[in-house]
């Protein structure tokens, strides 16, 4: 289905897609012109419940399979830019907004325990900058247009990681580190670009992807392919390139690990498997020998090894950060089985896991408002003094291990059905395994927390700081319970991925 | 100060001519090569040859540091809403038609001016604010502890 936009008459309707991009992308110049931190604060939070308003009338429109687009500057694709919505993207856009208005909520009462206050306008720009950038690669269908929104969320995440820099001098290495990676993979996502605009001479995912059936077999398009892979494998920490993450993670603020954690690393995948099954063809031995022999094992040793090495961490956020390697594994491995019910589940992992990491970091980030560092050790019996910020972690902690009931369980169901089906016995005893190593040291933080003695007592958060991590708790239930957000709509985006 | 006296007298002379060249190639960019990125680093140039020559207190009496950061923003406000112009008029985001309707040519010609000159602001200023900041960090060590 076309954009109808009628010349000369205004119907917002049909300019949601850009909408959905270019809203934070205004208010982020306009906070650096007023200079106002209470300001910055309300127009952020507004900007994003825009997003958040639009991605669910998107969800609604592409809800029966139909495929939104809009032109910019209304030239046709494929000389034009497109912009594409269907149900696999816009259920991304729905999680990345809702992810960026609950912890702008967040961000209110816990930024200024992170970073100064004459920071802050500049803090929150930077961060519509970021978010505009995330929702653009998943609204866009121009690869190259991939690669520009890809550098304005990952230039501001650097930045962003760069601010917890005022309570621990270590974030700037990590953020350079990431800098270093993050453009190194960028590089070889532009690069693979650049080939398969050799062998197509095109730039629009759907023009590509008719040309690149007539080119089987052609070198240039699988040396791209393979660069986008493992430029994309970067960005989105794939196992053996993950070594930015962990402490990108540990020592960016708070509000910034939560966001990031939530989002980046699911849209690199995003960007990932529109690749493989808009642009190239999935049925491609190529493509699919890559996925079986390298992704898989890939995805397999992230799944073990990030969990084991989890268990062993003392600093809680670090302890998560490898927690979200092995939950990136499980949405890998789904993508790697190569069929539509391992894609769905792997859909659904994002958006399951988006919401269960989120809490996660939130009410550690909560505990962190009290206790001023994130060591197991310090959160002794905190059960008892911060009942509700422990539940809500608990609760993102059953989530995360995929206790039925859970969001976590609807996805991990779904990927260990996927595996089965296609016969992996192995991986899907691994996936357990990986699941009970989960319940190892999430059960360790619980231990601490409610089971032993507490040296120092603290009062709970302020109500402003509970709510938006029992909104993200409260998700983890709901999309535990009520699987049609999410399960419906994945199924409804596989269809269209494998056309 | 009176060491480098050709350097800061030449240096007076080429800031102006630096600039006009600068908004020469802005605004003759749709017609020969240019634009908005080289016009923007080309006139950031002029302020960054005074700051090397003059020194920075004194560029930055003539642009402050403020000034630079909001009009960096201003730029790409000037980019984005000449986008959301189109779509208040009823066209694609970005479609120059919206400006003229009755002239699509002329459209296309105003709109692509309006963008330019959006980057062209953000660029100067963005390189500035890039210059200042590194300009601006005071040295661990002083010359003469070497």
């Amino acid at each position: 289905m076309a954009s109808e936009i009628k010349q000369g008459t205004l119907e917002l309707v049909n300019h949601l897609p850009i909408l959905q991009v270019i809203t934070p992308m205004l208010i982020a110049p306009i906070l650096v012109v007023l200079n106002n931190k209470t300001l910055s604060w309300l127009l952020s939070f507004l900007g994003a419940l825009a997003c958040l308003a639009i991605s669910i009338l998107l969800i609604q429109a592409v809800s029966d399979g139909s495929i939104l687009t809009y032109y910019l500057g209304g030239w046709v694709p494929p000389i034009g830019i497109e912009y594409r919505i269907d149900a696999a993207n816009a259920i991304l856009l729905f999680l990345i907004s809702i992810i960026s208005a609950i912890v702008l909520i967040f961000s209110y009462s816990s930024l200024h325990a992170e970073i100064p206050e004459e920071k802050h306008t500049l803090f929150y720009s930077c961060f519509l900058l970021c978010l505009t950038g995330l929702l653009g690669v998943v609204a866009t269908a121009d690869i190259f247009n991939v690669f520009v929104f890809l550098e304005i969320s990952s230039l501001s995440t650097y930045v962003l990681v760069a601010q917890g820099a005022y309570l621990d001098r270590r974030a700037l290495s990590a953020s350079f580190n990431y800098l270093i990676m993050g453009t190194i993979g960028a590089t070889f996502f532009v690069i693979g670009i650049g080939y398969i605009y050799m062998a197509t001479g095109s730039l629009n995912m759907m023009d590509i992807a008719e040309r690149v059936n007539q080119l089987s077999d052609n070198r240039t398009i699988q040396a791209g392919f393979a660069f986008i892979v493992v430029g994309m494998g970067l960005k989105l920490a794939m196992v053996p390139l993950h070594v930015w993450l962990p402490n990108a993670y540990t020592f960016a603020p708070t509000v910034v690990t939560c966001f990031l954690a939530a989002t980046a690393t699911k849209v690199a995948l995003y960007v990932l498997i529109r690749f493989v099954f808009s642009v190239f063809n999935y049925e491609d031995n190529f493509v699919n020998e890559l996925f079986f022999l390298l992704l898989m094992p890939l995805a397999v040793i992230a799944m073990i090894a990030a969990s084991v090495i989890a268990i062993f961490k003392q600093n809680l956020k670090k302890l998560l950060a490898y927690s979200s390697l092995a939950q990136i594994g499980y949405m890998l491995l789904g993508l790697s089985l190569m069929n539509q019910k391992g894609l769905a589940s792997s859909l659904v992992h994002m958006v399951n896991h988006g919401f269960t990491k989120a809490a996660l970091f939130m009410s550690l980030g909560a505990f962190m408002l009290k206790t001023k560092n994130a060591y197991i050790k310090s959160l002794r019996g905190l059960g008892k003094s911060m009942p509700f910020t422990s539940a809500a972690f608990v609760i993102g902690g059953l989530s995360l291990i995929g206790v039925p009931g859970t969001a976590g369980f609807i996805s991990k169901w779904l990927l260990l059905e996927a595996a089965l089906e296609t016969g992996y016995w192995l991986v899907a005893i691994l996936i357990i395994a990986s699941s009970l190593f989960a319940v190892i040291y999430i059960w360790k933080i619980i231990e601490v927390l409610y089971f032993s003695e507490s040296s120092e007592s603290y009062n709970e958060v302020s109500v402003l700081t509970l709510m938006p991590m029992w909104i993200l708790a409260l998700f983890c239930i709901f999309l535990g319970i009520n699987t049609s957000l999410t399960v419906d709509v994945a199924n409804m985006a596989t269809e269209i991925l494998f056309k | 100060m009176k060491h480098h006296l050709i350097l800061k007298v030449i240096t007076k002379f080429m800031v102006g001519v630096i600039v006009l060249f600068g908004l020469y190639v802005q605004f003759h960019g749709d017609y020969s090569p240019g634009g908005g990125f080289q016009a923007g680093v080309i006139i950031a140039a002029a302020f960054i040859l005074y700051g090397i020559v003059m020194g920075l207190e004194n560029v930055q009496k003539v642009m402050p540091i403020w000034f630079a950061q909001k009009a960096a923003a201003v730029g790409v406000l000037v980019y984005a809403l000449t986008g959301v112009f189109s779509i208040i008029f009823g066209f694609e985001f970005l479609n120059y038609h919206a400006i003229s309707p009755e002239h699509p040519k002329h459209g296309q010609h105003y709109g692509i001016i309006l963008v330019e000159l959006g980057v062209g602001i953000t660029v100067t200023f963005v390189m500035i604010a890039i210059y200042y900041s590194f300009a601006g960090r005071t040295p661990r060590l002083d010359d003469k502890e070497w």
